[in-house]
């Protein structure tokens, strides 16, 4: 119980972090570039990058929100909350078109998957940017 | 933009990839650590497509 208690640390100063965990958003390794880890920012830029244009270029569907019972709202607002968290790469397919409808085959169904995973990487990425923003990584 | 056809095992591979490079960049502390871990990821991933792949095929009978 106590080593619990110190091992809580309060949260730092907004300004610490959230620009990092902002620009890591909007552009996947963008956090980890701010905070001068080049060469990790560069892999997960490559890496993030790469797994939405596969998606795009597989035909993946994009989701959005529904409501119905709850497994449709579940996989369908949890999908758009996924596509949504690859950041730049979400708004420029959506500004510029881009609008696949759900289809059946193998090929789309795992694009779909790859757009979702995507911005869910992205995720962790975020989260590591934020580690690092407030000093609990290296 | 082009259109990309691929079998399961192709894209279930460039899935273990990216996802393996991002699992072991974010995970661990040194850089070591991380490659240790990407290529495990990896590993596991590829250990998990064929045995499932094998686990359909002898279960179609």
């Amino acid at each position: 119980m106590a080593k619990e208690k110190e091992e809580k640390r309060p949260l730092p100063p907004l300004g610490t972090w959230v620009p990092a965990v902002a620009v890591g958003w909007l552009i996947p390794g963008g956090g980890h570039f701010m905070l001068k880890r080049t060469g990790r920012g560069a892999l997960l830029l490559v890496s993030v990058t790469s797994m939405f244009l596969c998606g795009l270029m597989m035909r993946g569907a994009m989701f959005q929100p529904q409501n119905g019972d709850l497994l449709t709202t579940l996989i369908n607002t949890g999908g758009f909350i996924g596509d949504v968290c690859s950041g730049v790469l979400y708004l420029l397919s959506v500004w510029l078109g881009y609008n696949q409808p759900d289809m059946a085959g193998h090929v789309h169904d795992y694009g779909t998957k790859f757009l979702v995973t995507a911005g869910l990487l992205n995720v962790l990425a975020m989260v590591d940017a934020f580690e690092i923003a407030v000093g609990r990584k290296d | 933009m082009p259109k990309m056809t691929l079998s399961h095992f192709e894209a279930a591979f460039l899935f273990s990839l990216f996802s393996s490079v991002v699992l072991g960049v974010v995970t661990k502390r040194t850089d070591r650590d991380r490659l240790h871990y990407g290529l495990y990821t990896f590993a596991c991933f590829l250990a998990a497509l064929f045995g499932i792949g094998w686990v359909m095929y002898l279960g179609h009978g």
